[in-house]
């Protein structure tokens, strides 16, 4: 888990250079962290601040002196005098490559972050020409609540990690297969409702690529009426329990659509349960749930 | 009942039979108050390296994973089936699918180099011409022998057809002989043999001489190992012996899957008692007590007669509790891979023997402080671990008079394809490349290109014959030794199809979890089909290089990095995409 939750008494301070920039992080911290705390922008997808990090995507690698390969900054943390690079042509090629190979095989259209990254560092996915092989899966829709659209998935294993150790402890999904047929799957691919899915959504909640979407989400989307410039978001407590989980409404047209919880929220982190996370039909006063 | 959930899927009796028979005692307490007390990660690592058993029982039970296997094997070990199901998807010899044919038999045939240019498809087309149920294989490890098949038994044993016939080593009697002196000499069902020829000198010196000497003796020979990464032994071991902690590892890496290679197959099969020795004395030397054999699925022989051994030194007190009366205890066994080339790269095969996806770890940590189930672990081959043999017996200076000054002492070599007299050679590094090939008889025909270090490894040509085959002269030459592959390839060999064979190999065998190999090896792959025998044009060559690239900075392990290696050399040596052609 993030760091974030359990910060030491006592702080050493390690310092390393970021593009020929001192800066000096808490022991423990990733390279990462500390381009954060030098005000670099670094790309990732398969971390998340509250997941442990595995280094999956290799789109966050910064050149380290001493180190044949570039190193993921997501993972490793940092070492006295360690001389990293963020912006050498090593370092912008790999970047470049990941996010031309991911777009050259994901459909990557909802997934807006990666598209600027993308076209920072000058990705192009058509390289490969109109034959490249592709995830090339069918949406799954089994329940009203969220549907998998694996087409859209880049397999960075934050939904695996959601809902197992790091957050729900559910395991009703893997990374199954192997190479570039690998998917995340339930055993044997089974539906959901089948699984052990719990649709706590924290999985939906961690997904860079929305190939996890809420149903009214993607129902609105099919529908061309996915309006985010037209959504507002209200934070309110839940009113289920006595946890006190904090909840973003998203809302459109005086409608919720979907409800997130912020990731640095000390009871959350991110994560809610079904009622939280689905339970909200009631407000709208339908007498059918819709 | 524990908190996992479960399909309404059941097992077979056989099916609940057969796994029982592995876990033997070994099943999870699932009671209420256990579950309360224990939650979580902790409970469920404590049995999960029987994963691997447990499924290989079930796939032999019932010729795939069945639904209700699943859920038993999960419920004992208490592993979630979705987690059990990625697994048991992660490996080419488990099926997950119920498809025709499942309750056959499996005869597995090598489509990789050497086997693929002697008959390889004619076998295929013979096979299922009979109604054999047939699996396209990558390399079996019995390319001196091409085509190479593997029979997957269903309800009865594994077994390799080749294994029957006489078996002959080239070099035979020479008495210049190292690691191999004792193959075909010894009766490696036999520890009394194995002690007529030497055997367990080595070990009591290693007592004799204390931990420290030891060290000292293995880092003056300069070993290194002989799995491709050349790491010096020695200061893996001393690493071992300084970590924290009490509970150490030694890991004999046998999961030889490098195409082309054959060598540690020999050593297992002819001479296990001397992968049990060197063993023994790593652990007294490191302080580990818990050894283990981590050997690929296919070597059905050779892990029978390392069982075999395990057990002769286990009665003779050479293993177990009190290590030759020395007071030093060391457990032994043997663990099968299930098909899958990347287990050998070192925590890739920590992760499957722990019960996990064969998936490798970023390092750092190393294995020497973070290694099997995240303990000081000393991991080798067995060509590297025999070498301690000769090193303890004869002295580091005697072990330095071979080879050279870089590369001390002698290599196996793995001679394939077009040579006269294929099979496993020892010589003193140094020896040129032209001299190994004509020590094996020399080419048949005129030489295209030789595969030298294997599938990650590159081609040379024959302008490279004059190559000293040492550590530092390839590495120079941008090329490698790898796990001492040479395969041999002449004018009538179709170098295009070898090539898409080598790119395919990789698109199959990797492991899907970082980008760069993932998505890199299908796009290499998809990108040396549709050239053919065409001309490489120079946008295409640059894309290849970028591919390189980006596989070799960014990829997690070695699997990705030196994934495109062969092609790159392929396509600057013009043995594909000339224009010329």
């Amino acid at each position: 888990m993030t760091n974030t939750m359990n910060s030491p008494e006592t702080e050493v301070a390690v310092s390393i250079s970021v593009d020929g920039q001192a800066v000096s992080v808490p022991e423990g911290s990733t390279i990462l962290d500390a381009c954060t705390a030098a005000g670099i922008d670094t790309p990732t997808i398969c971390y998340g601040p509250n997941l442990t990090p595995v280094n999956a995507c290799r789109v966050c690698v910064v050149e380290l002196e001493g180190s044949r390969t570039l190193v993921p900054s997501c993972s490793r943390e940092v070492e006295p005098d360690m001389v990293v690079q963020t912006d050498s042509d090593r370092v912008k090629h790999s970047r470049k490559m990941v996010l031309e190979f991911l777009g050259s095989g994901v459909d990557l259209s909802q997934a807006d972050d990666l598209n600027a990254w993308s076209e920072h560092y000058g990705a192009d996915p058509n390289r490969y020409g109109p034959d490249a092989e592709t995830m090339n899966e069918p949406v799954k829709i089994e329940d009203d609540l969220y549907i998998r659209d694996y087409d859209k998935c880049v397999l960075c294993y934050k939904c695996v990690s959601a809902c197992g150790d790091d957050a729900q402890h559910t395991f009703a999904i893997s990374m199954t297969g192997r190479g570039f047929g690998a998917r995340i799957a339930t055993e044997f691919d089974g539906v959901l409702p089948d699984s052990a899915c719990v649709y706590c959504g924290n999985c939906v909640a961690v997904c860079p690529t929305n190939a996890l979407q809420f149903k009214t989400e993607f129902d609105l989307r099919q529908a061309a009426n996915w309006r985010p410039e037209d959504q507002s978001v209200t934070t309110t407590i839940c009113s289920y329990c006595g946890v006190g989980c904090n909840l973003e409404l998203h809302t459109q047209d005086e409608r919720i659509v979907k409800v997130t919880s912020p990731d640095d929220h000390s009871v959350t982190w991110g994560n809610l349960c079904i009622k939280g996370r689905f339970g909200w039909q009631y407000v709208h006063g339908d007498s059918d749930g819709d | 009942m524990a908190d996992l959930h479960f399909t309404d899927a059941t097992a077979t009796s056989g099916e609940v039979e057969a796994v029982n028979l592995v876990l033997g005692d070994n099943v999870a307490v699932t009671t209420e108050t256990e579950r309360l007390v224990r939650g979580g990660t902790s409970r469920r690592k404590g049995l999960r390296h029987l994963l691997l058993p447990a499924l290989h029982a079930l796939q032999k039970e019932s010729g795939w994973i069945s639904p209700g296997g699943l859920n038993h094997v999960s419920e004992m070990l208490q592993v979630p089936p979705a987690e059990a199901y990625g697994v048991a998807s992660f490996y080419e010899m488990f099926r997950v699918d119920e498809a025709p044919g499942h309750d056959d038999d499996v005869a597995h045939v090598c489509v990789d180099p050497s086997c693929r240019i002697d008959g390889a498809d004619e076998l295929i087309a013979s096979l299922e011409a009979e109604g054999k149920h047939v699996h396209r294989s990558p390399c079996l490890g019995q390319c001196e022998r091409p085509p190479a098949v593997f029979i997957q038994g269903r309800r009865k044993a594994d077994s390799v057809p080749a294994d029957e016939e006489p078996f002959t080593l080239p070099q035979a009697g020479d008495p210049s002989l190292s690691l191999l002196k004792r193959i075909g000499v010894v009766d490696p069902m036999s520890l009394d043999s194995y002690r007529e020829h030497g055997g367990y000198d080595a070990l009591t010196k290693a007592l004799d001489m204390g931990a420290d000497a030891v060290l000292d003796e293995l880092v003056a020979s300069g070993l290194s190992g002989r799995g491709g990464a050349a790491f010096p032994t020695g200061f893996k071991w001393r690493s071992v012996r300084d970590a924290e902690g009490n509970d150490k590892h030694i890991v004999a890496n046998c999961d030889e899957s490098e195409p082309g290679t054959f060598k540690d197959r020999h050593l297992m099969e002819h001479d296990p008692f001397a992968l049990v020795e060197s063993m023994t004395i790593a652990a007294v030397t490191t302080g580990a007590t818990n050894g283990w054999i981590y050997i690929r699925g296919e070597y059905p022989l050779a892990t029978g007669r390392l069982e075999n051994a395990i057990a002769q030194a286990r009665d003779a007190g050479l293993l177990g509790d009190d290590v030759a009366g020395s007071g030093h205890a060391f457990h032994l066994e043997v663990r099968r891979g299930a098909g899958a080339y990347i287990c050998g790269e070192e925590t890739a095969l920590f992760a499957s023997l722990e019960g996990f996806r064969g998936e490798p770890r970023n390092k750092p940590p190393y294995p020497t402080t973070n290694g099997l189930f995240d303990q000081p672990t000393a991991i080798n081959n067995p060509e590297t671990l025999l070498n301690v043999l000769p090193i303890l017996l004869g002295g580091a200076d005697a072990y330095r008079a071979l080879g050279t000054e870089g590369s001390p002492g002698t290599r196996l070599f793995c001679l394939s394809g077009r040579v006269a007299n294929p099979g496993l050679y020892e010589h003193g590094f140094g020896a040129t490349l032209g001299e190994i090939i004509d020590a094996a008889g020399g080419a048949q025909g005129d030489i295209a290109a030789v595969l030298l270090g294997g599938a990650a490894g590159s081609f040379v040509t024959a302008d490279s014959l004059d190559l000293p085959l040492t550590l530092e002269a390839t590495r120079e030459a941008g090329t490698t030794l790898g796990s001492g592959v040479v395969v041999v390839f002449n004018s009538d060999d179709n170098m295009v199809d070898v090539c898409e064979r080598i790119t395919e190999f990789f698109k199959n065998e990797s492991c899907g979890q970082c980008v760069p190999c993932r998505v890199g090896a299908v796009r290499q792959h998809e990108m040396i089909v549709t050239l053919g025998t065409k001309p490489m044009a120079q946008e295409q060559r640059d894309l290849h290089e970028d591919m390189v690239q980006v596989m070799a900075d960014a990829s997690i392990c070695g699997l990705g990095h030196t994934a495109a290696s062969a092609i790159k050399s392929a396509l600057a040596l013009g043995i594909i995409g000339a224009d010329s052609q």
